[in-house]
C-alpha cells in the first residue's frame, strides 16, 4: 500500500504555474525530504498534499483515499495527516495543553481525562512536560515548534507533513526540533519534509527529492543525490548550499 | 436652589426616558451584533453572492443619514406597503440596521487581522471552516474588536436621541417635552446630558475592565 500517491499534479496561481506535472509515491514509514531553491514549488506541493492549496489538475491519494475528489470528506481525511508549519501557528489564546488536546477532544470525542493523559505523553515525547499550562507567547521558537509537532501528533495521524519546520528558528534551536523529528522517524512515522537542512536530510531521509521550477528534477537516496547528483541543476544547487 | 428643584421635578420623567433609551439600545445592539457577525463573515467568504449581499447592505446603510432611515421606516414604508409599525419597533429596526452596517466592517477587519496561519492550522488538524472560525479565529478576533465595538455602542446610544423625531419618549424626547412646558431648557438639557454621560461612561469603564481581564488570559 502507498501512503501518499501524487499523480500528474499541477498547480497554478493565476497565470503562474507553480507545479508542473508532479508524480510521487510515498511508502509506509518512509521519510521523504523535499529540497530545492525558494520558489521551486516545494511548499506548494506539501500544501497540496492536505489540500490547503487546491490542486489545479491531477490526483492525490492518501492511503488510497482520493483527496482531490470533491466527495471526499476533507476534514476527516486531514485528521489522518499532521501538518507542521514554518511559523508554528500555535493558538495564542490557548495553553500548550489546550493546543494539543483541542483536536482529539472535539473531533474524536475523547474525554477530558483521556486527552490530558495523551497530552502529557506527547509533551513528554517533545520534552516540554513543565510547559503544559503556559501560553505559547511565553515559549521560545524551538519550544513552540515542538508543541506544534505534539499538537499534530495528538490526532494520531499516519502521515506527518513538515513545511520548513526549522526555517523560522534561531540557529541554536534548530537542533532540538530536528531531534524530535528524528525520534519520530525512528518510531516509524511516514513523513514528508520540506527543508533546507541538508545535514538532516542526509542523515534521516530514506529518499530526497530535488525540485526546481515546478518540476521534480531528480530523486534518490541521500547518498545518490548528495554525493552523486546527475543533473546540472542539482549540482549547482548543492554546490551553493553544502 | 431653584435649579436643583427643577431638575428633581423632571427626574422621574427623564429617568423613564433613560430607561427607554437603554431598552432600545440594548435590544438593537444585540440584534445588530448578530447581523454584523453574519454579514461580516459573509464579506470574507469565497462566495461572490454572499459578499455582494454584505457589500450592498453596508454601502446602502452607511451611505444614507440615520434620520432619513428612521423616517423612511416609520413613515415611508407603511405609506406604500401594508405594514403597521409601532414607533418603538421602527426605532429598534432603524438603530439595529444602522449599527449592524458599521459592525459588519468591524467584524470583517477584526477577522482579517488574524493571521491566516491560524485558519490553516485549525483546518490541518481536521476542524471544518466554521469550527475553526468559532473556536480559533473569532475568540482572538473579538478580543481585538472590543475597543471598536464599544465605540460603535457609544455612537448607537447617542443615535437613539434621533428617535425623538418619530415621537418615541426616550431620554432626549422626555427632556424636550419637559422644557416645552416649563421653558427651563438650560437645566433640563443639562440633566439630559448628564444622564447620557452616566450611561456612556459606565460602558467605557466596563470595556476597560473587560479588556484588562481578557489581556491576562
Amino acid at each position: 500500500m502507498k501512503m501518499i500517491e501524487v499523480k500528474s499534479l499541477k498547480k497554478s496561481f493565476g497565470k503562474l504555474e507553480v507545479l508542473k506535472d508532479i508524480n510521487i509515491d510515498v511508502a509506509p514509514q518512509e521519510v521523504v525530504c523535499v529540497i530545492g531553491p525558494s520558489g521551486s514549488g516545494k511548499s506548494t506541493l506539501l500544501r497540496c498534499m492536505n489540500r490547503l492549496e487546491e490542486p489545479t489538475a491531477g490526483e492525490i491519494f492518501i492511503e488510497e483515499d482520493n483527496l482531490t475528489d470533491t466527495k471526499t470528506n476533507i476534514n476527516q481525511l486531514r485528521q489522518r495527516m499532521g501538518m507542521v508549519f514554518q511559523q508554528f501557528n500555535l493558538f495564542p489564546h490557548k495553553t500548550v495543553m489546550e493546543n494539543i488536546t483541542m483536536g482529539p477532544q472535539r473531533l474524536k470525542g475523547k474525554s477530558k481525562t483521556e486527552v490530558k493523559e495523551l497530552g502529557s505523553q506527547l509533551l513528554e515525547k517533545v520534552g516540554l512536560v513543565d510547559k503544559a499550562k503556559v501560553y505559547p507567547d511565553n515559549l521560545s521558537g524551538g519550544q513552540k515548534q515542538r508543541v506544534a509537532i505534539a499538537r499534530a501528533l495528538a490526532m494520531e495521524p499516519s502521515i506527518m507533513l513538515f513545511d520548513e519546520p526549522t526555517s523560522a528558528l534561531d540557529p541554536e534551536m534548530v537542533g532540538e526540533v530536528l531531534q524530535v523529528m528524528k525520534d519520530l522517524a525512528e518510531d516509524g512515522m511516514t513523513m514528508v519534509i520540506v527543508t533546507h537542512e541538508m545535514g538532516f536530510a542526509k542523515e534521516v531521509a530514506d529518499r530526497v527529492i530535488f525540485m526546481d521550477e515546478g518540476f521534480i528534477v531528480e530523486e534518490g537516496s541521500p547518498a545518490e543525490l548528495f554525493d552523486n547528483p546527475q543533473h546540472e541543476r542539482t549540482k549547482s544547487f548543492l554546490s551553493k548550499v553544502l | 436652589m431653584e435649579t436643583i428643584q427643577i431638575i428633581l421635578d423632571a427626574l422621574p420623567t427623564l429617568l423613564s426616558g433613560m430607561g427607554l433609551t437603554l431598552e432600545i439600545t440594548i435590544i438593537s445592539l444585540v440584534l445588530a451584533m448578530v447581523i454584523g457577525l453574519v454579514l461580516g463573515v459573509f464579506s470574507i467568504t469565497k462566495s461572490k453572492i454572499l459578499r455582494a449581499i454584505s457589500t450592498v447592505f453596508v454601502d446602502m446603510i452607511r451611505g444614507t443619514p440615520l434620520l432619513v432611515q428612521i423616517l423612511f421606516i416609520y413613515f415611508g414604508i407603511p405609506s406604500v406597503f401594508d405594514v403597521n409599525l409601532t414607533a418603538f419597533a421602527a426605532g429598534v429596526i432603524a438603530i439595529t440596521i444602522n449599527a449592524a452596517a458599521y459592525l459588519v466592517e468591524i467584524f470583517r477587519a477584526g477577522i482579517n487581522s488574524i493571521d491566516k496561519g491560524q485558519m490553516e492550522a485549525g483546518r490541518s488538524i481536521g476542524f471544518s471552516y466554521w469550527q475553526t472560525m468559532r473556536l480559533i479565529v473569532l475568540p482572538q478576533a473579538v478580543r481585538r474588536m472590543i475597543p471598536a465595538f464599544v465605540n460603535q455602542f457609544i455612537v448607537s446610544i447617542k443615535d437613539t436621541s434621533l428617535l425623538s423625531a418619530i415621537g418615541i419618549a426616550e431620554l432626549t424626547f422626555s427632556g424636550q417635552s419637559i422644557y416645552a412646558a416649563n421653558f427651563r431648557a438650560f437645566e433640563i438639557l443639562f440633566a439630559v446630558g448628564v444622564l447620557y454621560f452616566v450611561i456612556i461612561y459606565t460602558l467605557s469603564l466596563l470595556s476597560r475592565w473587560l479588556e484588562r481581564r481578557l489581556d491576562v488570559a
